[in-house]
């Protein structure tokens, strides 16, 4: 990690993700996103769930951090943004943390419109238990909970998240750096409920049980099907099949 | 928005007597505690402390949140507590059962909370508007790996509102969650009560720099920084350090935090635990009762002893920590104990722990409250 975004790592912490975790890369981007805007991490809070993607801020950010129950983390985040909306309060956490177990809550904090910023790090599936199926991962992908593949739809959460009123939502990947840095950055400064379905391989589980190669190979084929959504808008079913459409699908009115 | 320090006494009720019913009781004893953050999901017969408190706080300037479950209530009053706030939640056994997961969040990261249990029938759905007494026990145990929290007991709406205080500042000073194990019967119950002149009101420590989750001592309580003051707080439900670094394998860490978890409560319970004694000093039967079923005791007694038998009653104030040196000492003194509970028998064991005179447990989990009648049939049998 540069020199410049290492002050905001709480000092002596270890990161603890696996190679070629999107995880990882997700936290550096996150971080750079606060950097460019000049935020004072003093004045953040982060409040994440459990699974892998709940360690990004916590104990890692030098900030208030709220390691929490699993599923629960956007109440958590309500009610310290309700009493003191002076917190700038980001949710990061996993999509089996946000939105199988603590889906409910998703929707309702989206529906409310409250001032909170939630990256989802949606590595469509159960990573730190053994990579097991869950609500985002593709119909027909193996797992150790769906050995002859998924049998079930999997969650288009920007399409949820859209459905009931957030203010900003998007979808982008980390092997898009650039543009997912932006949209954390938007995601930051909007006022209302903003919401990022960040896609984040997990080579260790989903990469290895569909054999997709080494972290390096993982990384490679996510950011080979993921297109932008402008670039999708001229093809067809039948070409968009197996792709990940990114981009922002509310935007505020911006 | 009320910062958490802030007091807004002037808008707290004049000090005269009114006309409450334990639910509106409790609503203006939270506020005069000092609540400022209410997270509720309607429930009957619980439903009229979220009203009340609801649009009392449209006056002061306090935050009250409709969540989708108990379960996101309870969570959005610990991230409110750890903004600053001193937050209530009340629920009924339904949202209880729910709650249980966060509330031992609350334990293992020293939350102060007040959670408000209006007791009625179960199991399950039960008969929602009908009394019952039947969570003493989950209270103490509800959540996986438990430790000791703080648990009370009213028999008035006097009462419901001076325990409401007494919840907030347990909880505020000890860092625990407080449950206030209130009833339907009281709960509904409209009586005269009376607003003191002066309320005292613990407020949580604070030290900048030091230790938010670890004490020299074994049985200390740290001081509890707020969000957005500077501290750059790990908070976590996984076990921690003194500064809050998750310790998910070092057994030295797991014994030091659950150590002075247990015993931040148990060896403070003396200035913890409050009970009542009635008619005991030359008592041959002792009625050890709780809630509701005090009332009912007392008139027992009050008719016995006007035909001369030598029956008394020990009021339970504090459920948890358990009064055990009272117990001890009344069965030391008596030839037998009678326990009455709206329940198939929850307290009766930890009676029957602590004494080794006959203790006889009364059990009646109907719906309704138990008689005074009844309560004077079962003490004849024994006499």
């Amino acid at each position: 990690m540069s020199m410049d975004l290492k002050q905001y790592l709480r000092p002596g912490v270890t990161l603890p993700f696996c190679p070629g975790c999107g995880d990882r890369i997700l936290l550096r981007l996150i971080l750079r996103a606060i950097d460019e805007l000049k935020i004072n991490i003093d004045d953040m809070l982060f409040v994440s769930g459990i699974g892998c993607a709940a360690w990004i801020p916590s104990p890692n950010f030098n900030a208030d951090t709220l390691h929490t129950l699993h599923g629960r983390a956007i109440a958590f985040a309500t009610g310290a943004k309700m009493f003191n909306p002076k917190l700038k309060t980001m949710v990061i956490s996993g999509d089996g943390d946000l939105a199988d177990i603590g889906g409910n809550h998703l929707i309702h904090a989206a529906r409310r419109n409250i001032d909170l910023t939630v990256l989802c790090a949606n590595n469509m599936n159960y990573g730190m238990t053994g990579g097991q199926v869950c609500s985002t991962t593709p119909k027909g992908v193996r797992t150790p909970t769906t050995p002859g593949g998924n049998p079930y739809h999997p969650f288009d959460l920007c399409k949820l998240v859209n459905a009931v009123g957030a203010t900003y939502v998007a979808r982008y990947s980390v092997t898009q750096p650039s543009a997912l840095v932006e949209s954390i950055k938007k995601a930051l400064q909007i006022e209302g409920f903003s919401f990022i379905d960040v896609i984040s391989p997990c080579p260790t589980q989903y990469g290895r049980q569909n054999r997709l190669g080494t972290p390096r190979e993982t990384l490679k084929f996510f950011e080979s099907i993921c297109i932008m959504r402008e670039d999708a808008k001229g093809l067809s079913g039948e070409e968009l099949e197996g792709k990940i459409v990114t981009g922002e699908f509310s935007n505020g009115g911006n | 928005m009320a910062g958490a320090s802030e007091r807004k006494l002037e808008s707290a009720l004049a000090a005269i007597s009114y006309y409450f019913s334990g639910d509106e009781a409790i609503a203006e004893g939270a506020i005069a505690a000092g609540c400022r953050y209410y997270a509720g999901y309607p429930i009957t017969p619980a439903t009229e402390i979220f009203e009340t408190i609801t649009s009392r706080f449209r006056e002061i300037g306090a935050v009250s949140m409709q969540m989708e479950d108990e379960i996101a209530s309870i969570c959005s009053c610990i991230g409110a507590s750890w903004a600053g706030a001193k937050a209530m939640i009340a629920t009924s056994g339904p949202g209880f059962s729910l709650m249980q997961e966060a509330i031992g969040y609350a334990v293992i990261t020293e939350t102060p909370v007040v959670i408000v249990d209006v007791q009625r029938t179960g199991p399950s759905t039960g008969q929602a508007t009908r009394v019952g007494s039947g969570d003493i026990m989950q209270a103490r145990w509800g959540t996986h790996g438990a430790m000791p929290i703080i648990a009370l007991s009213a028999w008035s709406v006097q009462e419901l509102y001076d325990q409401t205080i007494d919840a907030f500042n347990f909880a505020e000073k000890y860092r625990v969650p407080v449950f206030l194990m209130a009833e339907e019967a009281t709960a509904h119950l409209r009586e005269r009560m009376n607003i003191p002149e002066e309320i005292k009101l613990f407020d949580r420590e604070k030290e900048a720099g030091v230790a938010p989750f670890g004490t020299e001592e074994s049985d200390g309580v740290p001081p509890m920084p707020a969000f957005g003051e500077g501290e750059k707080l790990l908070v976590t439900g996984s076990t921690h350090d003194a500064y809050g670094i998750r310790k998910t394998v070092d057994p030295l860490a797991q014994e030091k935090l659950v150590t002075r978890l247990h015993s931040k409560i148990m060896n403070n319970r003396e200035k913890i635990i409050e009970y009542e004694e009635h008619y005991l000093k030359d008592a041959d039967i002792a009625v050890i009762c709780y809630g509701f079923t005090a009332r009912s005791s007392l008139f027992a007694i009050e008719r016995l002893r006007e035909e001369g038998k030598k029956v008394g009653m020990l009021r339970l104030k504090t459920l948890w920590p358990f009064a055990d040196r009272a117990i001890s000492n009344i069965g030391s003194r008596v030839k037998r104990i009678l326990v009455p509970e709206m329940n198939m028998g929850q307290i009766v064991g930890e009676i029957v722990k602590y004494t080794s005179c006959e203790v006889v447990p009364y059990n009646q989990m109907n719906g309704e409250v138990i008689h005074p009648h009844t309560i004077i049939e079962q003490l004849r049998a024994l006499l």
